[in-house]
Formats: C-alpha cells, structure tokens, sequence
C-alpha cells in the first residue's frame, strides 16, 4: 500500500490545532521571557530567594526616598515589605508628624511653615567609609533643607535649611566619618537673593555648595559654603580611603542657560564634575579666607529629652570663593551633562554618568593628584582650574547603553550602571571597563542601590533598581500608576531578576544595611521616666485641666483602656484648647490614638509608650464632642472615648475634669 | 582508747562543720537570686513575660512588667500586683537573716542536735512560705472586682504553684528559680551535717567502750574500710 504523503482532511484538523498551540506557547514563552527578564532563574528559584517565612527577618533594611511625599520608606530585603514611612519635610495625618505641637517647628523656614517638600537621597551616616547605623540623611530638594533620622527611633530629629542654595539636589553626601554632610544647589540663583532681570543670569547667578558639620552628637550646623559658577549641581559623592579629604559634584547646564534647557543646557559636548578638597577648605575657614554672606536659615533641633523640636533662627554664612584659595577646587571635564558622580570602594576610581552619551568616564584620583602637581590644566573658569580631561581619564566603558545615570558597586570588583533610556542594568569590571552582564529593568531605571554600594564596603549580594515607569508591570490603578523596585541577586556573574516590587511615592536614591547592625539599636519604648516634655503626665493623678485666659492645657494620659480624664466641662467658646497627651504604658507596641471632632486644623495623634504629644483644638460649635483612641489598642478600644463639653460663654459652666466619676 | 575510731570522729565532725558552713553560705547567696519565677505567653506576648519572686521584692523583665501584667489582669479584675502590699517582702528578708544567725550558732556549737534543730526549723519555714506564696495566688487569682470588664462565670485566675497552667488566652508557667535551689540546699546540708556528725553520746561511748561501734559511726567506718 502507498504511504499516505497527505494526511485526510479529517487528519488535518487536529494537526493545525496543534500547530496554533506550540505557536501559541512559543509566543507565551517568548512573552513571559521579555517582561520577566529571569534570564536563566526559574520563578520557584526566584521566589525561594526573596521568599521570608512569617515571622522571619529580612536581612537588610533599606530606605527609599519617598521623592514628593517628602518622606521615607523603610522597607525589608530581600522580600520588599515595607515595614513603615517616616515622616520628613512633609505632615503626615496618619501620625500627626507636622500636626502635633511638638514636630511643627522640624516644618519651619525662613518662609514659614512649609508642608511639604521633594525628598531624594538618603545616606546612612558612615564611620570609616562604612555605614554605621546611626543615621540616616535625606535632602529636601524644593526648599533647600537636609534632614537627620535617628535611626534608634526611626524619627525626623533636626531639619537645616540651606541658605543660598536652590533646589538641593546634589545632597546630602556624606564624608568618610560622616564629618560633613554636603548640599549643593542644583539651581544657580542670584547671591544673596535680588530682583534682577531672569536674562542676566551670566552676571548675576552662582551656586553654592553647602557643607554641614556633624557634631558627634548628630547635631548640623551649617559650616560654610563654596561659591561655585552658576551651572546646576547635580549629584555628588564624597571620597573614600586616599580619596576621603575630597568631595565630587556633577555639573550640568555650564552653558548658563536659564530658559529652555532641554536643549541650551545640552549643546556642550563636556561639563565637569567639581573635586573640592574639604580639608583645604577647612583651612581657608579656619584662616579667615572667608566671606561673611548675608542669609537667613533654620535649624530646626528635636531635643530627645522634652520629645520637642525647636526652631534657632541662624544669620549670615562663611562663604568661600575659588580664585581666592588655590587648590580648594579644580574641574574635571566630563562628557554630556553628567548625572552621578561615583567613588568605588577603593576610594581611586570616580565614575561620571554622561546622562546624555553612551558610555561611562571613569576618572583616577591618582591621576588627578598627579595632573594638579604637574599643573596639567585646561584654562580655568572662574579662577577654577579645569584638568586635562586625558590627563585624568582612567578608561571608558563602552556600555552600548544609552543614558547612564547612577552606578553602584560590589565587593568584587564590579560596578554596576543604570541606564535610564536603554532602560538596563550594566554590569562592568573596574579596571577593565569591560561589560560583563546587563539586564533589562521595567522600567527607565533612575538611581540603583546595592547595600554599603556607595561605601568602602559593598555587601554585594542584591541590586535593587529604581524604575521611573511602570505601564503594564501591575494591576492598573487608573492613570497614576505607582513606581517600582526591582531586585536582582549579583552573588553569581550573571545578574538575577528576583522580584518587582511597588514603592511610595517617587523613590529616587536609596540605601541600605544588614538587618544585624540596625535591629539591635532599635528602642521598643519611650522611657516615661526620661520624658521631660513640659506638659508632660506620668501618673493618672497628675492629670488636670489648667485654664490660662482663653487657653486652656489639658494634662491627659492614655493607657488600656481609658483617658483621665475623660470628662471634661468648662470649655468656652473662643477657647484654644491643647490636648496634651501622654501615652504611660511602658510596653512594647501598645500604642495609642487620639482624635477629636471638628478639628480644622490638625489631624490626629498616635503616642509610642512613654510618648507626649500636643494636639490643638478650637472649638467652633456649642455641645458636648467626643474624643476617642484611633489606634486598636486593645479589647476595650472601642471604649476608650471621652467628651469635652463646649459651652457658650455667656453661660457659667465650672472647669471640671474627672474619669470614672459616676 | 582506739586512735583510729577517734581520728575517723574528728573527720567525720569536720566534715559536719564545713556542710554546715556550706549551708549557712548557700542561704547567703538566696538575697542575690530570684525564689520563684512565673512566666506568661500570650498572642500578643511571643516571647512571654517574666516575674521573678526573690526574698524582698517582685521584678520582671525590665522595670515595666508588673505594671504591664497588671495592665491585663485588669480586664479580669485581678489585683494589682504591687510589692509594697505584701508585707512578706519586708519581713522574710529578717527572717532569713534570722536563720542564717541560728546556722551560725549551729556551727559554732557544732553540736548533731544544733544541726537538726536548725535544719528541721529550715524546713519548716521553707514549707511556710511556700504555703504563703500559695495563698498569695490563691488571693490573686480569686478575689476579682465585680466590676471587671470580662467576666467568665467560674472561672479564676490562680496560677500554678509549680508546673503548668492555661489560663484564658494566657499559659503561666510557674517554677522554682536559684534562690529556691540555694534554700533546698541549704536544708539538705544541714540533714546531712547532722547525719555526718558523731553525737556527744557517741563520743561518750567511744569514750567508755572503746570497741563498740555506734550505730551512726558503724556505717561510716564500714564505708571507709
């Protein structure tokens, strides 16, 4: 019998049917394979990695800039939880940071209370190059400020403003033992401040760059500031190791453009990333070589102890000028607007990030050294030597990339690049400059963080990139869709994707440290014994009502499950009244809330243990209002209420006060 | 007179004397120690929460913790549990001291009948507050405010003197701690003291009838041999 060479029609039925399924799984799989970008990593091998048991630990925390809700998230590595937000230049209803009397001052400019801000960069404080867990930093971009967390308590405890700056972008790095935090203006302005016509921008505009003393305390204080071109400053990074004396700062827009400068800041093939020698300022400051500036500015100083912040008004600043201290700072020609500046964990290499080329300058601090000893000059600008841009250059990592703009290190060697337009992580060898890896992120990466991946020391064993998009990576949620995360594991060559993970707000820059240097220093309480709040009540029978004028202060504790006290009558009409609340329980996560109708101005309050808190209130209407505990504190939360009685002041109604009186 | 049965006494009250001394000192060390220690877990309390009972004071794990167990026994109209309203804390502390006085004489005396009168009276004082502790959670565990938030026909809240025990969404655990383990020691060595030290009746006997062996030091010069 003849074979058969074409199958019946009723063969060929089954047969196409099956042609459109391996089509179909090919395109899946092809489809899968684009959005996952696993590479070789299977997704049960992805999520064992990233997967931490209920009731396990995360090993790092990290801390995301939370960009315009001004604020910082904290969230666990490897899983992505987010464990809380911190509240930093802007009010935070959900624990009344900003609301309460006690936090509004950490808000104060010379402006005025400012609500709000753009929050970038946090940097852990260092000691020896290497975070320590104190600290933790973070610039406020909008109204120049650089913010301190303490990291026992995972509170804002001090603001500073910086005057004469704009837009504090290039902040708050810190040098190798955290003895300056810097900040430097991304927008050139006229200094000091005046009404000038916008086009004289050549003759009038300059940008300082600010540096803040850290006290061993933590406490800042604005130590003086160089008087740079009007160029934009736009990210920075202090040395480290042979480097450490020195702080590095990207430029763009040395055109002095100031309109349009999507293209007129664009049009010079190099800027420069300025090298300031700290020490040598330091001695021009100490040898009097400065300017006294005019310049009003806050720092804003949370004192632990009265678990209030105060606001010291400071005037005029130190400001050094360039021409006037030779060697305080020279330029290093660098290709295309760079973004980032970058020092390697050696301290020798610095990495500029061209945002607008393909490829990535990497600068040699010896070579550097060696270029400014041999006088190896480019011409100057403003009286600032510009290097030879070969003299310094220690190579070129042909990325086949587009669009560098941050790059993070490992404690092997490699440095590990984002690319915003080619949306991509590269991997690449100091030294070499050879590519070794790169992955897709989704996407439009921003910065990158690899924990310690700006210190002397990297614990490379995760990359999280910061994507700028999201489109089709989530659920949608209308228009405004949320930005993202994405882990990968860099303990073998290749880099693994592991996880997407959702942020808040606009994470720009981010940091993090291993869970064992920061959980141990992590206070459970407030102690109630150490509490020196004025307003303070430590016992039930010194809670009380005081009326002062047409101010009334009531002294409030709040403990399972009940206030004392929670009666309280003799309230006028046209009364302020502040609930000064204390929350004396002494055990761990026994928080508790309070809120009381019709308060126009503020939100609420949420009290730690041992914690004290003001809220003010005006009444506006006549009648009886209740107050209650917002946070579920216990059994008995539901009943842990009070009224304040409201009365009219034609009437006569004593000041009373009282819990449990029948 | 037979030196070697007198050699063998001398020992064997020698011995006597340092048990004793041992025992006094073991009593020493009960002020430095926690007696008792009860621990409760609960949903919210993963890593449980301690109460120690010494001789003159309750304590817990840090210095918030009666007043935070007291926070919850509240919701059941326990008590508060609050050391300066339990005299005991004032007077066992001289009492204590009292014995350890006694032991002392015991050992000056070095007398068999000053080492048992001592440790018997020890004990009993042991097994006496014991006793009071055990009234003390009876008290606590069922005189409850009528007024409580939680009521649950029946039910009280005594927890265990030793051992284990569920009560509500709370297990207590209760257990001896080093201070007991110091007391239990001290009323063994004097026992033992005594059992080791060869009466004066004894002596007297060896005394008189050389070769006779007591009952008391027959055993220890078969054991020696």
């Amino acid at each position: 019998m003849k074979p058969k060479i074409f199958p019946q029609q009723k063969q060929l039925i089954p047969l196409f049917c099956g042609i459109i399924t391996i089509a179909g799984l090919l395109l899946s799989s092809c489809n899968s394979h684009s959005s996952g970008g696993q590479g070789a990593i299977s997704a049960q091998e992805a999520a064992q990695q990233v997967y931490v048991a209920p009731g396990q630990y995360d090993e790092f925390y990290a801390f995301m800039s939370g960009g315009y809700n001004g604020q910082v998230s904290v969230y666990g590595l490897p899983s992505g939880r987010l464990f809380k937000i911190i509240p930093v230049f802007s009010q935070n209803p959900e624990n009344g940071y900003g609301y309460s009397e006690e936090t509004k001052p950490l808000l104060m400019t010379s402006y005025g209370f400012i609500p709000w801000d753009d929050a970038h960069h946090p940097e852990l404080s260092q000691t020896d190059g290497i975070p320590d867990g104190r600290w933790l930093f973070i610039n406020a971009n909008n109204t120049p400020r650089v913010a301190r967390i303490d990291l026992k308590t995972f509170e804002t405890v001090e603001t500073i403003e910086i005057p004469n700056s704009a837009g504090n972008h290039s902040s708050p790095f810190v040098t190798e033992n955290t003895e300056y935090v810097v900040a430097g203006t991304r927008f050139s302005v006229p200094i000091p401040q005046k009404d000038v016509p916008i086009a004289s921008y050549k003759q009038n505009f300059g940008g300082v760059l600010s540096f803040i003393k850290v006290a061993p305390s933590g406490d800042m204080d604005l130590a003086f500031q160089v008087m740079m071109p009007g160029f934009d400053y736009d990210l920075a990074h202090a040395g480290k190791g042979k480097s450490k004396d020195w702080v590095f700062f990207t430029c763009y827009n040395s055109e002095e453009a100031h309109t349009l400068l999507e293209v007129n800041a664009s049009q010079r093939d190099k800027d420069f990333v300025a090298a300031i020698n700290w020490k040598k300022a330091e001695e021009y400051v100490q040898q009097g070589k400065y300017h006294e500036f005019p310049g009003t500015y806050y720092d804003n100083r949370f004192d632990t102890s009265t678990q209030t912040a105060h606001s010291y008004v400071h005037q005029g600043v130190k400001v050094l000028i360039p021409s006037e201290c030779p060697g305080l700072v020279y330029f290093i020609p660098a290709p295309k607007s760079p973004h980032g500046v970058d020092v390697d964990p050696s301290g020798n290499y610095i990495v500029a990030n061209g945002k607008l080329s393909a490829d990535l300058s990497v600068f040699s601090f010896d070579k550097i050294q060696q270029a400014i000893q041999q006088k190896q000059f480019d011409g100057e600008v403003n009286g600032i030597p510009v290097l030879k841009f070969d003299a310094v250059l220690a190579g070129v990592v042909k990325s086949g990339g587009l669009g560098p703009l941050h790059t993070e290190f490992d404690d092997k060697g490699n440095a590990y690049t984002t690319f915003f337009i080619s949306s991509e992580v590269v991997k690449w060898k100091l030294g070499t400059w050879q590519v070794e890896d790169r992955q897709p992120t989704f996407y439009s990466p921003g910065h990158l963080m690899i924990p310690g991946g700006d210190s002397r020391k990297p614990w490379g064993k995760y990359l999280v990139a910061l994507n700028k998009i999201t489109k089709d990576r989530y659920l949608p949620t209308g228009p405004e869709l949320c930005q993202s995360a994405q882990l990968f594991d860099i303990s073998g060559d290749k880099m693994k994707l592991l996880l997407d993970f959702p942020t808040v707000g606009e994470p720009h820059f981010a940091q993090a440290i291993p869970a064992s240097i920061l959980m141990p220093r992590s206070d459970k309480i407030y102690q109630l014994a150490s509490n020196h709040n004025p307003y303070v009540t430590r016992t039930e029978k010194d809670a009380k009502v005081v009326r002062k004028g047409k101010r009334v202060d009531v002294y409030m504790t709040e403990i399972r499950s009940h206030f004392v006290p929670d009666n309280i009558e003799g309230i006028y009409l046209g009364d302020t009244v502040y609930f000064h609340l204390t929350n004396i329980e002494q055990d761990w996560d026994a928080a508790h809330g309070f809120a009381v109708e019709g308060n126009r101005e503020n939100a609420e309050l949420l009290l730690m243990p041992g914690q004290t808190k003001t809220l003010k209130w005006v009444p506006v209407r006549v009648g009886v209002f209740p107050f209650y505990c917002t946070d579920f504190c216990s059994a008995l939360h539901q009943e842990m209420q009070g009224y304040v009685r409201v009365s009219s002041p034609n009437d006569n109604v004593a000041l009373t006060w009282s819990t449990g009186k029948e | 007179m037979d030196l070697k049965h007198s050699a063998m006494k001398t020992k064997s009250n020698r011995t006597a004397s340092w048990l004793m001394l041992g025992a006094v000192l073991s009593s020493v060390l009960i002020y430095f120690f926690p007696l008792w220690k009860i621990t409760l877990y609960a949903p919210q309390y993963p890593q449980g929460i301690r109460m120690y009972i010494w001789i003159n004071k309750i304590t817990g794990d840090d210095a918030y913790t009666l007043q935070n167990i007291n926070i919850l026994n509240h919701y059941v109209g326990m008590k508060d549990i609050d050391p300066h309203a339990v005299p005991e804390l004032y007077y066992f502390p001289y009492a204590l001291a009292g014995i350890i006085f006694l032991g002392v004489i015991a050992w000056l005396i070095k007398k068999r009948w000053t080492y048992l009168s001592w440790a018997i009276l020890y004990a009993l004082s042991g097994a006496i507050a014991i006793y009071d502790f055990y009234l003390w959670e009876y008290d606590y565990g069922h005189h409850l405010d009528p007024k409580a938030p939680i009521k649950i026909p029946g039910m009280a809240y005594q927890p265990p003197l030793i051992g284990t025990k569920h009560l509500l969404n709370f297990t207590a655990i209760s257990l001896p701690e080093w201070a007991a383990v110091f007391m239990l020691v001290s009323v063994v060595l004097g026992f033992v003291a005594y059992w080791c030290c060869r009466s004066s009746s004894d002596k007297q006997l060896a005394d008189h009838h050389p070769n006779i062996l007591t009952s008391s030091s027959q055993s220890r010069v078969l054991s020696h041999h």
